[in-house]
C-alpha cells in the first residue's frame, strides 16, 4: 500500500506540467476512478483546504490522501512520491537549463502540451460542477469566487476565509430558521 | 553550513507561501535578494522551465536553486525544506477534521467551499487558457481536445498531453 501511494503519486507528478490546478485531471483519474481513495467532494475539499494552507497545493492533496489511506507513513510516502519526479528531472537538466527552454522544439512541444492541459482542466471543471453546482446559491458562489479573483485580483486566501465566514453565518441562520 | 541555511530558507517558503504555485515567486524574489544565490533573470528562465517540466512549481525551483547552490544533494534538502512545513500541518489539520468531519456546520462550510473551489479553478483555466489559446490555430485545436476528451472518457490524461505536444510540433 505504502508503494501503491508512492507510484501512484509520482506517476501524477511525472505527467502534471504547470502546477497545482493542472494535477487536477491527473487525480481524479488516478485516485477518484482507478484506486476508489477519495472522492470527488473530498478532492474538492482537499483543493479547499489547500488554498489556505500554507505550502503547495500537490503536496496538501497528497498528504490528505496518503494520510488517509495509510496515516503518517501514507502521507509522508505520497508526498515523496509526487515531488520525486521532479527532483530527478531538474537535477537531470539543471546544467543545460537554459538550451532547455530556448530549444525551439521544446517550446513549441509545450505550446501545444498547455492548449491540452487547458482542455483537460475546463473538462475536470465541468465534470465537477455537476456535482457541486446543483442549485442556485452554489451557482453564484462559484461565479463570484471566479469573478472576484478575475476582474478584482483578490487572492484566493480572502475569497476562502470569506467562504468560511459566510458559510459559517448561513449556517446560523438556516439553523435557526429549521428550529 | 549551505545545507542548512537551503533547508531553512525554503523551510519559510513552504511556511508562508499559501495557495500554492505561483505563491511561492515573490518568497523566492526576496530570497534570491536576500541570499545572493541567483537573480531576478534567473529566476524568470526557472519559472519558464518549471512550466515546462512535470512537477509542481515549487518544487522544481526548489530543486533547481538547491542544484545550483550546493549541487544535488542541496536540491533534495531545498526541496524537503519546502514540503515539510506542508505535510506537519496537513497532518494536524486531517486529525483535527476527521474528528468533526460529519458535524453540520462543517458539511455547512464545505459545501460552500467546494462550490468556491469551482470558481478558483475556473479561474486558473482562465490563466492557463490565456498564455496558451493566443491564436485561431490554438482555439481550433483546443476545441478538438475538448471533443475529442469528453468523447473518449476512458483515455488517461497522458494521452491528450502526448498528442498536445504533437500537435505543437507539427501544427503551431
Amino acid at each position: 500500500m505504502i508503494f501503491q501511494l508512492f507510484f501512484s503519486f509520482a506517476k501524477v507528478g511525472l505527467l502534471t506540467f504547470g502546477g497545482g490546478m493542472a494535477m487536477l485531471p491527473l487525480l481524479q483519474r488516478e485516485c477518484v476512478d482507478r484506486k476508489g481513495w477519495a472522492t470527488e467532494e473530498e478532492m474538492l475539499n482537499y483543493y479547499a483546504i489547500g488554498q489556505c494552507t500554507p505550502g503547495i497545493i500537490a503536496v496538501n492533496v497528497a498528504t490528505f490522501i496518503g494520510y488517509k489511506k495509510k496515516g503518517t507513513i501514507g502521507g509522508i510516502a505520497a508526498t515523496l512520491g509526487v515531488v520525486f519526479p521532479s527532483i530527478v528531472i531538474i537535477t537531470a537538466i539543471a546544467s543545460f537549463l537554459a538550451m532547455f527552454s530556448n530549444n525551439l522544439y521544446v517550446q513549441k512541444a509545450f505550446a501545444g502540451i498547455r492548449i491540452a492541459v487547458s482542455a483537460l482542466i475546463l473538462v475536470s471543471i465541468l465534470r465537477m460542477s455537476k456535482k457541486i453546482i446543483r442549485d442556485f446559491e452554489t451557482a453564484i458562489l462559484a461565479l463570484l469566487a471566479f469573478g472576484l479573483q478575475t476582474f478584482l485580483g483578490l487572492s484566493p486566501v480572502v475569497i476562502t476565509i470569506s467562504a468560511i465566514i459566510y458559510g459559517l453565518i448561513m449556517f446560523r441562520i438556516r439553523g435557526r430558521k429549521e428550529l | 553550513m549551505i545545507y542548512l541555511q537551503l533547508f531553512w530558507e525554503f523551510f519559510k517558503t513552504g511556511l508562508f507561501a499559501v495557495g500554492g504555485g505561483m505563491a511561492t515567486v515573490p518568497f523566492l524574489f526576496r530570497m534570491g535578494q536576500s541570499t545572493g544565490w541567483f537573480d531576478a533573470n534567473t529566476l524568470t528562465d526557472m519559472i519558464a522551465v518549471s512550466e515546462s517540466t512535470p512537477g509542481p512549481i515549487g518544487v522544481n525551483m526548489a530543486t533547481y536553486v538547491g542544484n545550483q547552490t550546493a549541487g544535488p544533494l542541496g536540491g533534495l534538502i531545498a526541496t524537503l525544506g519546502l514540503v515539510c512545513p506542508c505535510i506537519i500541518i496537513i497532518l494536524i489539520i486531517f486529525k483535527v477534521l476527521m474528528k468533526y468531519m460529519k458535524h453540520p456546520v462543517v458539511e455547512a462550510v464545505f459545501r460552500v467551499l467546494r462550490a468556491v473551489v469551482i470558481g478558483l479553478l475556473a479561474y486558473a483555466f482562465w490563466q492557463v487558457a490565456s498564455v496558451s489559446l493566443t491564436g485561431y490555430k490554438e482555439l481550433i485545436i483546443f476545441a478538438v481536445f475538448i471533443g475529442l476528451i469528453l468523447y473518449f472518457k476512458k483515455f488517461h490524461p497522458i494521452v491528450w498531453i502526448a498528442l498536445g505536444a504533437v500537435a505543437g510540433l507539427f501544427i503551431l
